[in-house]
């Protein structure tokens, strides 16, 4: 029965004309940037845009960063989910409120949290052996943009693996402990394997979110061109100087890179955000 | 394989098993009823080794056995449902406890090709549990928990939620297993039909407590 058609009553028909008339509304939305950001430029323009060096470094910079921090994001956010969803200790509802902190932190204050860590004695530290053991600082280098694309990400992917492990059955595991298995190997054997639509999701969710972190990565890395610029800088960068046309060819891309990773994860099967 | 429980006890959550007795000789096939939430699975689960006990004596082939790992208690389990794993083949699962037990690779073989034989799985060995019947999904269970050779076999309702004919055929196959397999099974189930057809003791356990019965 349609939720509109016969057979509804009155009531019935006013409740679901309001939902369906607030989705509409807020899907227009929607595509009305998506199309007002595409009629705004040219290809040509947009080519004009894209073939300058600092935006080509921009866009080089902008996906490897992305890429390693969701790996790195993954990589954190299995244990970390599983343990979670697994395990009951004292203090659990605490650690768990930790780890939505950077969810629910203004990006900039993230990005200067990172800051001031850098300049206490530890960060020193950190900072100084990590520029010994790979020739390059943390603060307002490279390895910035990972960290402060990292500090959010993670706190996603989190999220969506501990959901994923959460949905399956703790029992296989227990099984697979009877049979032979440690629980390492029930992790890796049964659990992981059972999990891949939920690590390949993370790590798509993660990915996007890095590609569009702007506020934190431009405090703690600044937005120098040829050196610390990512497309959200770049988007910031050309709107300040004036040049429209550039900020929405990047903008473009963003775009391009968020709706392919949205339909990316939806052809797969997988939630990503959901 | 002998099974004994003495003074044991277990808390799960809110729920408080035991102190519980139970004495279970070698080669036998033991069956225990009770009434829903009496703590049957939790039993189970605490002999497997995946429930911890709070106190008592837990004792499988006369080995004490309170602090041994899961997988060195020489047990097969067989929870409620199957419990399968999604991304495994049939072959896979019947493969699973003799690739972890470090068997060679011809003996696996053999063991696989042997209880597919055995359970009527040739036909679905590169079926994976999605699509699989709940009958099949049960003689999955069974083999997966039987590969390893176990000397102790723990059946959570094995022949719950199957057809008629299905049960009739599973009940069949676990009438012979004793003599098949050469193991000791503590079998929980709520029909006493089933009870009788196979048990060769009977336990009642009723608000944590274990008790024989005829």
């Amino acid at each position: 029965m349609s939720v509109l058609g016969p057979g509804r009553s009155t009531g019935d028909r006013i409740f679901f004309g309001t939902l369906i008339g607030l989705g509409i509304a807020y899907i227009l939305m929607v595509l009305g940037m998506l199309v007002a950001d595409a009629s705004f430029t040219t290809p040509a323009a947009m080519a004009a845009a894209l073939a300058k060096p600092e935006i080509r470094h921009a866009f080089g910079l902008s996906f490897t960063t992305a890429t390693v921090t969701a790996i790195l994001s993954v990589w954190f956010g299995v244990p970390i989910g599983y343990l979670m969803a697994r395990r009951n200790f004292p203090g659990k509802s605490l650690v768990d409120a930790i780890l939505d902190v950077p969810i629910v932190l203004p990006p900039m204050v993230i990005g200067l949290s990172l800051l001031i860590l850098f300049q206490t004695g530890l960060g020193r530290q950190l900072e100084s052996g990590f520029a010994a053991l790979f020739g390059v600082g943390i603060t307002y280098e490279v390895p910035s943009i990972i960290l402060a694309q990292f500090a959010v990400s993670c706190a996603f992917a989190i999220r969506t693996l501990r959901v994923t492990f959460d949905q399956l059955d703790p029992r296989c595991e227990d099984v697979a402990r009877t049979l032979g298995c440690s629980s390492r190997q029930a992790f890796w054997h049964v659990v992981l394997p059972s999990a891949w639509k939920g690590v390949l999701s993370a790590g798509l969710l993660a990915w996007a979110r890095a590609l569009g972190e702007f506020g934190p990565v431009l405090v703690f890395s600044g937005a120098t061109r040829m050196k610390t610029e990512v497309l959200p800088s770049t988007v910031f960068l050309e709107l300040s100087v004036g040049d429209l046309e550039a900020a929405v060819a990047v903008s473009l891309i963003l775009v391009a890179a968020a709706v392919g990773c949205l339909l990316l994860g939806r052809l797969l099967g997988l939630k990503v955000g959901r | 394989m002998s099974l004994r429980l003495e003074q044991c006890s277990a808390r799960v959550g809110t729920f408080n098993l035991g102190p519980a007795d139970l004495d279970l000789p070698g080669g036998a096939y033991g069956v225990l009823m009770g009434p829903t939430g009496s703590g049957k699975t939790t039993l189970l689960e605490l002999i497997a080794g995946l429930a911890p006990l709070t106190s008592g004596r837990l004792s499988i082939a006369g080995q004490p056995s309170n602090e041994l790992r899961p997988a060195d208690r020489g047990i097969g389990y067989l929870p409620q449902d199957g419990v399968l794993f999604d991304t495994m083949t049939v072959a896979e699962h019947l493969d699973f406890a003799p690739r972890f037990g470090g068997w060679t690779q011809a003996r696996r073989q053999q063991r696989v090709e042997e209880l597919a034989e055995r359970l009527g799985l040739n036909s679905l060995l590169k079926r994976k549990p999605e699509g699989l019947s709940g009958g099949e999904r049960q003689r999955v269970g069974l083999g997966r928990a039987l590969a390893g050779r176990p000397k102790l076999l723990l059946l959570d309702e094995p022949l719950s939620a199957l057809d008629v004919e299905m049960h009739a055929d599973l009940a069949q196959y676990l009438a012979t297993i004793r003599d098949d397999q050469d193991v000791t099974v503590l079998h929980v189930t709520h029909n006493p039909q089933e009870a009788d057809l196979l048990g060769t003791h009977h336990f009642r356990l009723n608000e944590g407590r274990i008790l024989p019965t005829s």
